[in-house]
C-alpha cells in the first residue's frame, strides 16, 4: 500500500516536472471577477498559447487585498518565473515585495496603475485616465455648445476614498470640459456652479442607480452626467428611464470602452465614452518579458501609455474619437 | 385587613400589630426607564419603528422639503426593496442561531442563470426563471444538508459556499454584463419586477377615487413582491408548526427536540427557503438594474444582516420577527437617503449605519436583562 502510495506520488511529481522545465510568466490582477481583468487574462492567456509558454495567473480577493498579491508574487519567485506583470492594488504597499522579485531576477511590468514611485518596477503600461478623462470632457462641452455655460451636472464617482483612477478620470473630465479643478489630485474641492453633486456608485451598476435617484432629489434639472465606469452608467440610465428622462434632455459620459457599454453607446444611452485596452496591456507585457526587451518609454512620461481613444457616434470638432462601428471591433468584456 | 372586619377568629386577634402584607416583590425602580424597559420587553417590535420615526423627523428638518416627499419616501422603498427581501431570508436562518453570510452570492448566481440561460443561450424564459428559482433552492439546499449533516457553524459553511457560489458566478457569467436592452428583446419578463406604478393613476382610472395622499408615489412591481414574500414568510413563521419549530430550535435546540422536532429537518427547510428567497431577490435585482451584472450585490449579504439586526431579531436565535426586519431595511435606506440630502459624504452615512447597529443589538441586550 505505502509503495502504491509513493509510486502514484512520484508519477505525480514526474508528471509536474515538464511545467517546471517551461517558461512561467505571472498575471497578477486585482480581482478575479472584474470583467477589466478577466478580459486581461484572457489576452495574457491567448498570448502565452502564441509563445508557447506556461502563464501562472492570481489576483487578490477584493479591490485593495494587498496581503492576496503579495503570496502570488512569492510563489512567482518560488516557481523560478521570468518575470510577471501586475495591476497594483496598493500602489505604495507592494513596493518592497516587487523589490525582493527583481533582486531575484524576475523582470516586473506594472499594469494600468502605477506604483508609488513609478520607477520601482521595470516598466509601466498603462492608460493615461487623466488624457482618457479629458477626452469625454472635451466632448461634452463641444457637444453642449452655448448650453455648456449653465450646465448641470452628476458626477457619479468611484469611492469614497477616491483612488487614483477616481480623481484622475473625474478631474481629468472637468478639465476637458473647462472647470477649474483646484488641487489636481483630490476632487470635491471645485467650487464651479456647474458642478451640482458628487456621488459613489463603487463603480456598480445597483448603487449607480440608488447614486443617480439620490442625485435627481438634490438636482432635478442635471443636463451631463459623468460617470467612472461604463455599470455606474447604465445604473443612472435607469433611474432617469424610471422618471421619463430618457428623453435626451441628459447627457450620459463613462469610461472603460467594455462591450457592453460601447454597445450602449450605439444605442444611445452612453453620449460617449473612453476606451481603453486591458487585451492590449497584458500582451504586450508577456511579450516584452517573454523577450527581455521592452518597448521605448517616454521619459517625461514615465510610463508606456497603452492609449485611451473616444467611441462616439456624434464627432465633435476638434475632439479626436473612433466611430462604434471600431469601438465595437477593440471592445472588451 | 383589619380589626374589627367581620369573620375574624380568636387565632388572628393575636398576630394584632403583626405585619400584614401578603408577600411581594420589592417595587425596586419605577421610573420612566425602568417602565420603558418593560414596555420594550413586551413589545420588542416597537424599537424599530420608533427609531424609524425619529430618522424620519430628523431628515425632515434636516433637508426640508426633499425628505419629506411622497416621491422621496417611494423612492426609498424602491431602494431597500433588494436589501429587505435577502433580510427576510436572513431572518429566518437567524431565527434558529445561524447567520448566512451567502445570501448575496446566492441572489447573484441566480439572476445570472435568469438572464443569461435567457439572453445568451436563447432558453425560454418559461424555463429560464424557474430554473433561476431552482438554483437558489438547491444553493439553500446545499447550505442546509452541509450545517445538520457535518455538524458545522453555519458561519463557516456559508464562509465557504459564499466563496463557492460566488466562483460558479464568475464561471457562469464570464464576468460578463447583459445589457438593458438585450433583456428587454430577450426576457422582458425578467424585467417585469422593475415596471413603475403610479397608484394614484390606478386608483383615479379604475375606480374613479381621487386619493390625493398618493399623489408622487412611484412604486415598482418589486415591491409588491416584497411585501407578498414577507407576507407569506410571516404567515410560515406564525400560523404554522414550521414556524413554531423554527423559533423553537433557535431559542433551545435540545429542548426542541426533546420535544419531538425534528431539528435537522426545519434547519434544512429554513436554508432552502432562504436560498430560494434569494432567487426572488434576483429576479427583483434584475428589474431593478434592467439587465444582469455578475459585480452586483457585493456587500448584500452584510447588508442584509444589517437589516435583520437594526430591525431587533436576536443574533442569538429564537426572537425575531419579518415586521422588524423590514423596518430595519427601512431604516437604513431612510438614513443611507436623508444623509445623502442632506449633503452629507458617503462616509458619514456608513458611519450612521454602524452606530445603529451597535445601538440596536445594545437595546436587545438590555431589554433581555430584564427576562434574566
Amino acid at each position: 500500500m505505502l509503495k502504491k502510495i509513493m509510486l502514484a506520488g512520484s508519477i505525480l511529481a514526474l508528471s509536474a516536472m515538464p511545467v517546471l522545465a517551461d517558461e512561467i510568466i505571472g498575471l497578477i490582477t486585482k480581482t478575479e471577477t472584474n470583467p477589466f481583468f478577466v478580459k486581461m487574462r484572457e489576452g495574457a492567456q491567448a498570448k502565452a498559447a502564441e509563445l508557447g509558454i506556461t502563464l501562472q495567473t492570481a489576483a487578490g480577493k477584493y479591490d485593495g487585498d494587498n496581503d492576496g498579491q503579495v503570496a502570488a508574487i512569492e510563489n512567482l519567485i518560488a516557481a523560478g518565473a521570468k518575470g510577471f506583470a501586475i495591476v497594483p492594488s496598493d500602489s505604495k504597499a507592494i513596493v518592497p515585495t516587487i523589490q525582493k522579485a527583481r533582486d531575484a531576477g524576475l523582470k516586473v511590468i506594472v499594469l494600468d496603475t502605477p506604483l508609488d514611485p513609478m520607477n520601482a518596477a521595470d516598466a509601466t503600461f498603462a492608460t493615461d485616465n487623466r488624457k482618457a478623462g479629458q477626452l469625454i470632457g472635451a466632448w461634452a462641452n463641444k457637444t453642449l455648445g452655448d448650453k455648456a455655460k449653465d450646465a448641470k451636472i452628476v458626477f457619479l464617482d468611484l469611492a469614497t476614498n477616491q483612488p487614483t483612477v477616481d480623481y484622475l478620470r473625474d478631474q481629468g473630465f472637468m478639465q476637458g470640459f473647462g472647470i477649474d479643478v483646484k488641487d489636481p489630485n483630490k476632487y470635491g474641492d471645485e467650487d464651479d456652479p456647474r458642478i451640482c453633486t458628487h456621488e459613489i456608485s463603487q463603480g456598480d451598476q445597483e448603487k449607480g442607480r440608488t447614486a443617480m435617484e439620490n442625485a435627481l432629489q438634490k438636482c432635478p434639472d442635471v443636463n451631463v452626467v459623468y460617470t467612472i465606469n461604463e455599470p455606474a452608467a447604465a445604473g443612472a440610465w435607469e433611474a432617469l428611464k424610471a422618471v421619463g428622462k430618457d428623453d435626451g434632455s441628459v447627457m450620459i459620459v463613462s469610461v472603460d470602452g467594455g462591450c457592453p457599454g460601447v454597445k450602449n453607446v450605439e444605442a444611445g444611452v452612453i453620449g460617449a465614452t473612453s476606451q481603453q485596452y486591458p487585451l492590449k496591456m497584458a500582451a504586450m507585457a508577456l511579450e516584452a518579458i517573454h523577450s527581455g526587451t521592452l518597448p521605448e518609454i517616454d521619459p517625461a512620461v514615465g510610463f508606456f501609455d497603452t492609449g485611451a481613444q473616444l467611441v462616439t457616434a456624434k464627432p465633435a470638432d476638434g475632439v479626436p474619437s473612433i466611430t462604434v462601428e471600431e469601438g465595437l471591433k477593440l471592445c472588451w468584456g | 385587613m383589619s380589626d374589627n372586619s367581620a369573620g375574624s377568629t380568636a387565632a388572628e386577634r393575636g398576630l394584632k400589630g403583626a405585619d400584614e402584607t401578603f408577600a411581594s416583590f420589592e417595587e425596586r425602580d419605577v421610573g420612566f426607564v425602568r417602565r420603558a424597559q418593560a414596555f420594550l420587553h413586551r413589545f420588542p417590535t416597537s424599537i424599530p419603528f420608533i427609531v424609524l420615526l425619529i430618522g424620519i423627523v430628523i431628515f425632515s428638518i434636516a433637508a426640508p422639503g426633499k425628505f419629506l416627499a411622497p416621491f422621496n419616501f417611494s423612492l426609498i422603498l424602491q431602494q431597500v426593496t433588494i436589501i429587505a427581501i435577502l433580510g427576510v431570508a436572513q431572518t429566518l436562518i437567524i431565527l434558529t442561531a445561524g447567520i448566512d453570510l451567502s445570501v448575496g452570492a446566492i441572489m447573484i448566481l441566480a439572476s445570472v442563470v435568469m438572464g443569461r440561460t435567457a439572453v445568451v443561450y436563447g432558453v425560454p424564459v418559461e424555463i429560464a426563471f424557474p430554473l433561476g428559482l431552482i438554483c437558489g433552492l438547491a444553493c439553500g439546499l446545499v447550505n442546509g444538508i452541509i450545517v445538520t449533516m457535518l455538524r458545522l457553524p453555519p458561519f463557516i459553511v456559508t464562509l465557504g459556499t459564499w466563496s463557492i457560489f460566488g466562483a460558479l458566478n464568475v464561471w457562469y457569467s464570464r464576468s460578463e454584463t447583459i445589457r438593458s436592452q438585450d433583456m428587454q428583446e430577450a426576457a422582458p419578463f425578467l424585467q417585469w419586477t422593475g415596471t413603475i406604478i403610479k397608484p394614484y393613476d390606478f386608483f383615479s382610472k379604475t375606480l374613479g377615487l381621487d386619493w390625493v395622499f398618493l399623489k408622487g408615489w412611484v412604486l415598482t412591481y418589486g415591491s409588491i413582491v416584497m411585501l407578498l414574500v414577507a407576507l407569506a414568510v410571516w404567515y410560515i413563521l406564525n400560523k404554522t408548526a414550521f414556524g413554531r419549530h423554527v423559533y423553537a430550535t433557535g431559542d433551545d435546540p435540545d429542548a426542541a427536540r426533546l420535544a419531538g422536532i425534528n431539528t435537522n429537518r426545519t434547519l434544512i427547510g429554513v436554508y432552502a427557503l432562504a436560498g430560494f428567497i434569494c432567487a426572488i431577490a434576483a429576479w427583483v435585482l434584475i428589474g431593478r438594474i434592467g439587465g444582469v451584472s455578475p459585480q452586483a450585490g457585493q456587500t448584500a449579504n452584510l447588508d442584509s444582516i444589517t437589516a435583520v439586526v437594526i430591525g431587533g431579531t436576536s443574533l442569538f436565535g429564537g426572537r425575531g420577527s419579518i415586521i422588524g426586519t423590514l423596518v430595519g431595511a427601512l431604516i437604513v435606506g431612510v438614513f443611507r437617503n436623508g444623509l445623502a440630502l442632506s449633503g452629507l459624504e458617503l462616509l458619514w452615512q456608513d458611519f450612521a449605519v454602524g452606530v445603529l447597529i451597535i445601538v440596536a443589538v445594545t437595546i436587545d441586550q438590555w431589554i433581555r436583562k430584564l427576562s434574566a
